[in-house]
C-alpha cells in the first residue's frame, strides 16, 4: 500500500514582464495526508489552487517549496522514474485527454507496457480487455478498437480511470473527474472510482467544486481558497457545520433541492468580507492563523490585513 | 449585433457526431488512425491530384522518349509542327525535349528543398516548442532571424558567390531550403505549442511516456497535416524560386529546370520573336504544377479544420435534397 | 383567449425539428409548451436531448440542416396581438427577436467583441431597434441597464477583456435585456461559471424578473439549480417533453422514471446520500469483502 504525505506544499507562479513583473502565489503551504482506502476532497473555486496541487502529485508541475512524500508500507520512500507506477491522475476533461489520433487500446497498452505489467502482445491485449471490463466498458474488445471521439463522455472517462490504474497505481489523483459530464451519469462514474478504491484500496485525492459530491464521497474535506486550506475536517462537519466565511459561501452558493424555490431566501456571507488569513480546523475545533511574516513580505494575494483570530 | 452570434450552434459542426452515425449505419468503416488523415475525395482534390500526377510522371518518364535537348540543328525557331511537336529553339533545339529534362530538373530541386525545409522547420518548430524555456527562445528567435532576412535577394548573393562551376543542383536546394523553412518552422511551433497544452500529452506524460516518444507519438500524428501542408508549400516555393533564380542566370549549372528554359527563351527574344512555343510551355507548366498542389493543399487543410468538412458535407447534402425536390 | 392574468405570453405547439442529415434525425418531437408573464420555465435534460435545438428553433434561429418539420410558436404580446413567428418574414423577425423575444446564448461571455467597449457594444442594439432615440437618451439608457443587472455603470468604456467571465455574463444579460423582451431565452447562462458566481447572477435574474416581469425559459442540465429557481420545470428526454410541472411537484412527487432517475443522479447537499456510496465506509467496505 502507498501513501501521500503532502507538507507544506507552495507553488508560485511568475506573471507579467519587465518591471511590472510579480509573483503569484497559487498554492500556499498545503499540508494533508492520502492513506490507503481514504478519500481526500479538496473543494474550492476556479483559481483557487486545486488543479495546480493536482498537477504538483502529478509531477506536471514541480513545487516553489514544501515536499510530497511517497512511502510503502514499510516507509520505503518511492521517488524517480517508479513514482508514476503508483501516483496517477485522472483528467478534468475527458474530451481533451484522449488522444484522438490513438485507438482506445493504445492509451491503455502504454502504461502496462512502460510499466512493464505486461510482456508481449497477446498479454497486453488480454489486460487491456480485462482492464476495460473492470471499469465497466463492454464489450470491452469492440471498445478497445474504437477511437475516442466515438465513445460518449462518461465512456472516455472511464477509459481515463482504467489509463490511471493501468500502471497499477495505488494514488489516484482526480481533478474534477466528472464536471464535464453530464449529471445522470456522474454518479455512475464517481460509484465506479468507489468500487475501484474498495477493491484496491486506493488512497484518493478528489478535487471539485461541487460540495454536494465531496460530502458524500470523501472522508475529509479540504476547503482551499486563494490557495489557501481555510477549513478542513471530516465531511459531514465541514459540509452541515461549515465555520469559515467562505465555505459558508459556498455552502449557500451550491445548489441544494431541499430549499426548492428559496434561492433569495439564503443569505449568503458577503464576499468582500472573507479574509484568508485564518484556517478553522475540525478535529482540534480551533481557529489558526496562516499569516506569518514570510507572507506578508510575498505579493500574492496573501497580502490582505490580518484579521484578529475569532 | 454582430457580437450576439452564438458561439456554439447546433448546426452543422455539432452534427458531426449524427455523421458518424449514419455512416456507421450505412456499413461504411470509421476512419481511424491513419486513415482519418486521409482528406476526403473532392473535385478540387481529384484535379490537383491529376495536374500534379500527370506533370510528374512526365518529369520522370519524358525524358526517356524525346530526342537529345542539346542537338542543334540548323532549323531554328520552327513553329511546332510533326517533327517538332512543340517546334524549336533559336538554335534549333526541340522544345519538347527540353521542356520533359527541364520539369524533371524542377521537380527534384522541389523535392530537395521540400523534404530539407521541413526538415529543418520540424526540428526547430517542434523540438523547440516541446522543450520550452530556452530551447524555445533560442530557437524562436533564430527562426525569427531567418524569416526576416530577405529571402530572394539572399538567394542571389548566395548564388553569386558560390562559382559557378561549383553552383550544382544541391547547392542552389540546400540554399533555398535554409532561406525557406522560417515561416513553416513559426506555424509549426504555434501547433505545437497548443499541442503540448493538450490534456492527452499531460497524461502521456504523467503514464510515464519518455519526452521523445511525446513528441513521435503521441504529438507529431496530429502534426502531420500540418507538415504536409507546409510540405507542400515549401515545394511550390522552391520551384517558384529556382526558376526565378534560373531566370536571372543563377540557376544550377549542371541541370537544366524550368527556369533556365525561360532564361535561354528571354535571351533568344523568343517573345520578341512572337516564338511562344518557347516560352509557354515551361511558364504553363510551372503555373498548373503550382495550382495542382495548391488545391491539394485546400484538400489538407480540410482535415486541419474538420468543421471545413462537415460544412462541405452538408451542402453536399443540401444539394442532393434540392435536386430530389426538383 | 383574453386578457386575463392567465394570457400566456408564449405558445408552442407540437413542435418537431429535424436534421436533415443522410438519415433525418428528430431532434425535438411534438413539443408543446404554454409560458405565462413573469414565470421561469426550467427545461432541463442532457446533452443531446433536443433542448438547445428547441430554444433554437422557437426564435428560429436554426440554420441547415435543422428545419421546422410540424407544429407552431405564437407569440402574445402584452398589447393584445398575436403574432405566428414561424410565418413573420425576415424583416419582421429580426425586429421581432431582440425586442420582444432575447436569448442569452452558452458560453455567451465569450461571444462580446473584444475590441469594441462594453458601451459601443450596447449602443449597437439600440441604435439597429431603437433609431429614433438620441444620442444622449441611448447612453443613459445603456448606463442604467449595466447597473441593473449590478455591474458599475463606469464600465461602460471598458472593454470585454477587462472584465471577468461573471461580469461579461452580465454584460450579456444587460444587452438582453435592455429592449425589454417579455420572453427571455437563457441556454446554460452560469454552466462556465464558478458555484459562487453563479449564485449572483441567479439572484440578479430572479429579482430583475421581479422588476419587470418577463418571463424566462431557463434551459439546463443541472437539475438541482433549476429547482431552485423555476416555477415549472420540462423535463427532456431524446426531444420530448416527458414530464412538465410545478418544480415542488417535479421534486416531491416526479412521475416518470427519468425524472425520478435525474433526482437520484445528484446526492444532496445536506440531506440524505441517496443512491451514492460513500467510499471510505469502512463497514461498507468490510461487506463488500
Amino acid at each position: 500500500m502507498t501513501s501521500v504525505e503532502v507538507t507544506d506544499l507552495t507553488k508560485e507562479f511568475r506573471i507579467g514582464h519587465g518591471l511590472k513583473r510579480s509573483t503569484l502565489r497559487a498554492v500556499d503551504r498545503v499540508s494533508f495526508d492520502l492513506l490507503p482506502g481514504r478519500t481526500v476532497a479538496l473543494v474550492g473555486e476556479s483559481g483557487s489552487g486545486k488543479s495546480t496541487i493536482a498537477r504538483m502529485l502529478a509531477k506536471l508541475e514541480r513545487p516553489t517549496s514544501g515536499s510530497i512524500t511517497v512511502t510503502l508500507d514499510d516507509k520505503t520512500p518511492v521517488g524517480g522514474s517508479v513514482y508514476r507506477r503508483h501516483v496517477q491522475m485522472v483528467f478534468q476533461d475527458p474530451f481533451a485527454s484522449l488522444n484522438p489520433f490513438h485507438s482506445i487500446e493504445h492509451h491503455i497498452a502504454r502504461p502496462l507496457r512502460i510499466h512493464d505489467r505486461t510482456r508481449g502482445a497477446a498479454a497486453t491485449h488480454e489486460a487491456v480487455v480485462h482492464m476495460l471490463e473492470r471499469v465497466n466498458l463492454e464489450p470491452a474488445a469492440d471498445i478497445a478498437a474504437r477511437r475516442p471521439h466515438e465513445l460518449s463522455g462518461g465512456q472516455r472517462q472511464r477509459v481515463a480511470i482504467a489509463r490511471a490504474l493501468a500502471p497499477g497505481a495505488q494514488v489516484l489523483i482526480a481533478d474534477e473527474p466528472v464536471s464535464m459530464l453530464d449529471v445522470s451519469i456522474r454518479l455512475g462514474v464517481l460509484n465506479l472510482m468507489a468500487r475501484l478504491q474498495r477493491e484496491d484500496n486506493l488512497a484518493v485525492l478528489y478535487i471539485t467544486h461541487d460540495l454536494a459530491t465531496a460530502r458524500h464521497f470523501s472522508d475529509e474535506i479540504l476547503v482551499l481558497y486563494r490557495g489557501r486550506v481555510v477549513e478542513r475536517g471530516p465531511s459531514d462537519a465541514v459540509i452541515l457545520n461549515p465555520q469559515h466565511d467562505y465555505t459558508k459561501l459556498l455552502a449557500a452558493s451550491a445548489p441544494d433541492p431541499e430549499r426548492v424555490g428559496k434561492l433569495t431566501s439564503v443569505a449568503a456571507p458577503d464576499r468582500s468580507k472573507i479574509d484568508n488569513s485564518v484556517s478553522f480546523n475540525h478535529y482540534t475545533g480551533e481557529w489558526s492563523s496562516l499569516d506569518d511574516a514570510a507572507v506578508g513580505a510575498s505579493s500574492g494575494p496573501a497580502a490582505s490585513v490580518a484579521t484578529p483570530v475569532r | 449585433m454582430t457580437n450576439l452570434t452564438p458561439t456554439t450552434e447546433p448546426t452543422v459542426a455539432d452534427n458531426s457526431a449524427g455523421l458518424v452515425e449514419s455512416r456507421r449505419e450505412t456499413g461504411a468503416k470509421p476512419r481511424g488512425g491513419l486513415r482519418q488523415l486521409l482528406p476526403t475525395m473532392t473535385p478540387a482534390l481529384v484535379i490537383g491530384f491529376s495536374i500534379v500526377t500527370a506533370i510528374t510522371l512526365f518529369g520522370i518518364f519524358g525524358p526517356m522518349f524525346v530526342q537529345d535537348p542539346s542537338t542543334v540543328r540548323n532549323i531554328g525557331m520552327t513553329p511546332p509542327s510533326g517533327d517538332h511537336v512543340l517546334g524549336t529553339t533559336q538554335t534549333g533545339q526541340d522544345v519538347l525535349a527540353q521542356l520533359a529534362y527541364a520539369t524533371r530538373g524542377s521537380l527534384q530541386i522541389g523535392l530537395i528543398v521540400g523534404v530539407l525545409a521541413t526538415l529543418l522547420s520540424a526540428f526547430f518548430g517542434i523540438l523547440g516548442a516541446y522543450l520550452g524555456g530556452f530551447a524555445d527562445e533560442a530557437f524562436s528567435l533564430f527562426s525569427n532571424v531567418m524569416l526576416v532576412i530577405p529571402g530572394l535577394p539572399l538567394v542571389i548573393v548566395i548564388s553569386g558567390f558560390v562559382p559557378q562551376e561549383q553552383r550544382g543542383l544541391w547547392t542552389i536546394a540546400v540554399v533555398l531550403a535554409i532561406t525557406g523553412w522560417a515561416a513553416s518552422a513559426r506555424v509549426l511551433r504555434a501547433q505545437t505549442l497548443s499541442l503540448r497544452n493538450r490534456d492527452y500529452v499531460a497524461a502521456a506524460r504523467v503514464a510515464g511516456e519518455r519526452s521523445w516518444r511525446v513528441i513521435a507519438v503521441e504529438i507529431l500524428p496530429n502534426l502531420l497535416p500540418v507538415i504536409a501542408s507546409q510540405f507542400v508549400f515549401a515545394v511550390i516555393f522552391a520551384i517558384l524560386s529556382e526558376a526565378g533564380l534560373a531566370f536571372l542566370g543563377l540557376g544550377a549549372s549542371n541541370s537544366t529546370t524550368l527556369g533556365t528554359m525561360l532564361f535561354y527563351a528571354q535571351n533568344g527574344f523568343a517573345l520578341q520573336l512572337k516564338a511562344w512555343w518557347w516560352f509557354v510551355p515551361p511558364g504553363l507548366i510551372i503555373a498548373l504544377f503550382g495550382c495542382g498542389l495548391s488545391l491539394i493543399n485546400f484538400s489538407i487543410d480540410e482535415i486541419i479544420n474538420p468543421k471545413l468538412r462537415n460544412v462541405r458535407a452538408h451542402a453536399k447534402l443540401t444539394r442532393a435534397r434540392g435536386k430530389a425536390a426538383k | 383567449m383574453t386578457l386575463t392574468g392567465t394570457r400566456p405570453v408564449l405558445t408552442v405547439d407540437n413542435l418537431s425539428v429535424v436534421y436533415d442529415v443522410d438519415k433525418p434525425v428528430t431532434a425535438v418531437k411534438n413539443v408543446s409548451l404554454t409560458l405565462s408573464p413573469g414565470e421561469i420555465l426550467g427545461l432541463a435534460g442532457e446533452s443531446g436531448c433536443g433542448k438547445t435545438t428547441l430554444a433554437y428553433a422557437i426564435n428560429r434561429l436554426h440554420k441547415p440542416p435543422a428545419r421546422i418539420d410540424t407544429g407552431s410558436v405564437t407569440f402574445h404580446d402584452s398589447d393584445g396581438t398575436d403574432s405566428d413567428l414561424l410565418a413573420l418574414g425576415d424583416e419582421q423577425l429580426r425586429a421581432f427577436r431582440w425586442s420582444k423575444l432575447s436569448m442569452v446564448f452558452q458560453g455567451a461571455m465569450n461571444a462580446l467583441n473584444p475590441v469594441i467597449s462594453i458601451h459601443a457594444q450596447l449602443d449597437d442594439v439600440l441604435k439597429t431597434h431603437r433609431p429614433g432615440m438620441s444620442k444622449a437618451d441611448r447612453r443613459r439608457l445603456c448606463a442604467d441597464v449595466l447597473e441593473r443587472v449590478g455591474v458599475d455603470s463606469k464600465r461602460l468604456s471598458s472593454f470585454p477583456h477587462e472584465l471577468s467571465g461573471g461580469m461579461r455574463q452580465r454584460v450579456m444579460i444587460a444587452m438582453a435585456l435592455i429592449l425589454e423582451p417579455q420572453v427571455m431565452i437563457m441556454d446554460e447562462p452560469t454552466t462556465a461559471l464558478d458555484v459562487v458566481v453563479q449564485r449572483d447572477i441567479l439572484r440578479e435574474i430572479l429579482r430583475l424578473r421581479d422588476e419587470l416581469n418577463f418571463a424566462v425559459i431557463f434551459i439546463t442540465h443541472d437539475l438541482p439549480l433549476l429547482l431552485e429557481i423555476s416555477d415549472r420545470i420540462a423535463i427532456m428526454l431524446r426531444g420530448e417533453i416527458v414530464e412538465l410541472a410545478s418544480s415542488e411537484r417535479i421534486y416531491r412527487e416526479p412521475e416518470h422514471a427519468y425524472t425520478k432517475k435525474l433526482l437520484g443522479s445528484f446526492p444532496s447537499l445536506t440531506g440524505e446520500r441517496g443512491d451514492f456510496i460513500r467510499t471510505g465506509d469502512h463497514a461498507l467496505r468490510g461487506e463488500s469483502k
